[in-house]
């Protein structure tokens, strides 16, 4: 099985789909001849045309408006957000338009696009080009909201986000684009969407978590088992619809629960994943469920040193689950 | 200025009480509400609280001294007050006082269970208190338990196998319910615990916690009764000066029935049941705000005009706070009248160490099946709550079935 970075995945998932199903275009600033500010749509105007790879103007609300038009008339637009920070004036064609259309037309329309955006911090982006947005989506039912953490996940999810039928909010992490790498299969698959996925077993401490963070968790995890303290993983991979089952699951295996995510904590979904646990496995608990989130900030500081602080690392994990097995 | 703390009344009747114990030493800073030292009366132990913030600056009685109501026990000097005389004292106690207060910062976790531990405890009977924690603080965590559940062996729950006398253990496992803290908010009222209601709470919680209770219920039909006690209710009233009520009546069954199932009569202690030769009846008499268990004693030497008078007796003296201590000793029955008060059904409280009590309930008029016809019927419950440490199920019904034989053998015109 090749090894491909998590960027990469994004490309092969696009491009396979494209060639599996013609009614698949994709959309954006620059995702044409440019092949996007990251690469992620590169080799895909030469291979399928400017018809199926639109230049759009700087316009996210026309971008999503085309989008759920397309969509409504029966194609698979996936439409890229530069960046999740200019996903805001498109807010309410996706909140209003996207996430209502198929309740509000009693099923005679839909919206299966998939819009791209990638998010989060420590690349140095500064405010507009760090924020995580996820919570600002997480609680408009109708969206289906996907944040894979690696290159497999990336593409299965990816595929099975173009081929549902209703619309899907798709973050990818930026940090994670070139340094995450892993092996994907060539062949066609999807994964199921709403689905969470252990990434690593254990005993102690049960983290849950998503996108960038996940990894932290992992390598925390890895350090940990050297002191005798084995960290249990898992990561949620989709928010909405949120993989209840396995949280509760999870939760069971250890008892003391620490949540992560970059997102800032106060209405951050991590509120969410606790009130499930407290709601629904009360008795399988252990220590009071834990966050570790972004801080309540209006912004990504410019500041090196202040980002660093910003960002959470492995560090900042190890010690938060090594306080949380210590309980 | 240190202000004078005496002896406070503790009960209705009470007119002195005895040192029991100090529980703050000259130098020991008080908050206002915090017990300075227990008190025992002839009818309560109490905790006698602090009327003001400050520091105790000195003991007038000594412990084992006895002391009327309203004679100083102690000064207390306000806080921000000098103290000049007690400084000298406590300076050389100081050392050991920081060295508690740190003892008290360290917190302890070892009582404090997860929702998970004391589920996985309770469900492979896991006794906690045999469990070493290896939590923050010493902490049971999740996995401790489940390595005592994978090894196999339970520390389980051991139950003492020769319990002290009942009215000394309660001391030592009743918690002080001073200790708790519940948030309360502007508006409400505090009432302080202590006397006849601190009492009430303490035999309440003592009897539930020692004795396992088991609960049943007979219905009676008393039409006969109830026909009985109109007709004579108005010439008795005239002719003796007390009212004629039910209980006396139902007093008298459970007596006679006490004869033929003597265990019922019993009490218990530890490692022997002792059957009671005099049958002391304990009657329930509220007032507003407390709940006192006279005795009528050799109930069985009494006719229901004996009964009546004794009943009216011990009510008055009750409500008049007169009642004495030979009032409230020696009873091996209670009877429980809740039907005064509206109850159809109620599962009373043993009066401890008696085997049983029993509740007769509302008399309320119901169709019931009599001779395969629908009647109207003066129906009654009777509920008991039964110590299963002295009595089972079988005895006890039997017991009840006879007390409801002999209310219902009432008639119009039966004497009495």
């Amino acid at each position: 099985m090749p090894v491909i970075s998590y960027i990469d995945a994004v490309t092969l998932a696009l491009k396979e789909e494209m060639k599996r199903d013609e009614r698949v275009f994709v959309l954006g600033e620059d995702v044409g001849v440019r092949g996007g500010v990251f690469r992620t749509t590169a080799g895909l105007h030469e291979e399928f045309g400017e018809d199926r790879v639109l230049d759009t103007p700087l316009t996210e609300s026309a971008i999503a408006g085309v989008a759920i038009g397309a969509a409504a008339y029966g194609m698979r637009p996936v439409a890229e957000m530069q960046f999740a920070d200019f996903i805001m004036p498109a807010f309410n064609q996706i909140v209003s338009e996207a996430a209502k259309i198929r309740y509000r037309s009693n099923g005679t329309f839909s919206a299966p696009l998939v819009i791209r955006a990638p998010y989060g911090g420590g690349v140095h982006g500064a405010l507009y080009h760090s924020q995580s947005v996820e919570k600002l989506f997480t609680g408009v039912p109708g969206l289906k909201i996907v944040m894979p953490s690696t290159p497999y996940d990336v593409k299965g999810l990816l595929k099975a986000a173009i081929r549902d039928e209703d619309p899907v909010l798709f973050f990818e992490h930026k940090r994670c684009y070139r340094l995450i790498k892993g092996e994907v299969p060539v062949e066609d698959y999807t994964l199921p969407i709403g689905k969470a996925d252990v990434k690593r077993e254990g005993t102690d401490v049960t983290v849950i978590s998503y996108g960038l963070t996940l990894h932290f968790a992992l390598q925390a995890a890895e350090e940990l088992d050297k002191e005798g303290i084995s960290v249990h993983v898992l990561d949620l991979r989709t928010l909405v619809p949120l993989d209840k089952e396995a949280i509760l699951e999870a939760t069971a295996k250890t008892g003391k629960v620490l949540v992560i995510h970059e997102d800032n904590q106060t209405g951050g979904f991590g509120g969410e994943v606790a009130s499930v646990i407290a709601e629904e496995a009360f008795f399988e608990l252990d220590a009071p469920i834990k966050r570790l989130c972004g801080p309540d900030v209006p912004a990504m500081p410019y500041s090196p040193p202040l980002e660093k602080e910003f960002m959470l690392n492995k560090e900042k994990v190890t010690t938060a689950i090594r306080e949380l097995a210590a309980f | 200025m240190a202000t004078d703390i005496k002896m406070p009344q503790l009960g209705e009747s009470v007119t002195e009480g005895t040192i029991a114990k100090w529980l703050k030493q000259p130098g020991d800073p008080i908050a206002k509400y915090e017990p300075i030292c227990e008190v025992a009366t002839d009818k309560v132990n109490a905790e006698v609280p602090s009327t003001i913030d400050g520091t105790m600056t000195e003991i007038i009685a000594g412990e084992g001294e006895t002391i009327e109501v309203g004679q100083l026990i102690c000064r207390i000097a306000q806080a921000g007050e000098e103290t000049a005389p007690v400084k000298e004292a406590t300076s050389e106690e100081a050392p050991s006082a920081v060295q508690e207060d740190e003892k008290k910062d360290e917190p302890t976790m070892k009582n404090r269970y997860s929702p998970a531990v004391l589920r996985l405890s309770q469900e492979n009977d896991i006794d906690l208190t045999q469990v070493d924690g290896t939590g923050a603080g010493g902490r049971i965590t999740r996995k401790d338990i489940l390595a005592v559940i994978e090894k196999g062996g339970t520390p389980t729950k051991t139950e003492a196998s020769t319990p002290a006398p009942p009215s000394l253990k309660a001391e030592e496992t009743i918690p002080k319910p001073v200790a708790r803290t519940i948030e309360s908010e502007n508006g409400d009222e505090h009432i302080a615990v202590a006397g006849v209601r601190r009492t009430i709470a303490e035999r309440m919680v003592q009897s539930k916690h020692e004795a396992p209770h088991a609960w049943m219920m007979v219905e009676a039909d008393v039409t006969g009764l109830v026909e009985l006690r109109n007709q004579h209710k108005s010439s008795f009233k005239q002719k003796e000066g007390v009212n004629l009520t039910f209980l006396p009546f139902f007093i008298k069954a459970v007596v006679d029935s006490i004869k033929e199932f003597p265990h019922l009569n019993s009490v218990w202690a530890g490692d022997q049941i002792i059957l009671k030769k005099r049958i002391n009846i304990s009657i329930a008499v509220a007032t507003e705000d407390a709940l006192f268990v006279p005795v009528i004693h050799d109930a069985d030497e009494k006719s229901i005009l004996g009964l009546a008078k004794s009943v009216h007796q011990l009510a008055e003296k009750t409500r008049q706070g007169k009642l004495e201590i030979k009032d409230m000793q020696g009873g091996t029955f209670t009877v429980n009248n809740t039907g005064s008060f509206g109850s159809v059904a109620s599962a009373p409280i043993i009066n401890q160490p008696q085997a049983a009590i029993l509740s007769f309930e509302s008399i309320v008029k119901k169709p019931v099946v009599k001779d395969n016809m629908i009647a109207v019927r003066d129906m009654m419950n009777l509920c008991m709550s039964l110590d299963h440490r002295i009595l089972d199920g079988l005895m006890a019904g039997r017991f009840l079935q006879r007390v409801k034989e002999r209310l219902e053998a009432y008639q119009r015109d039966s004497s009495f």
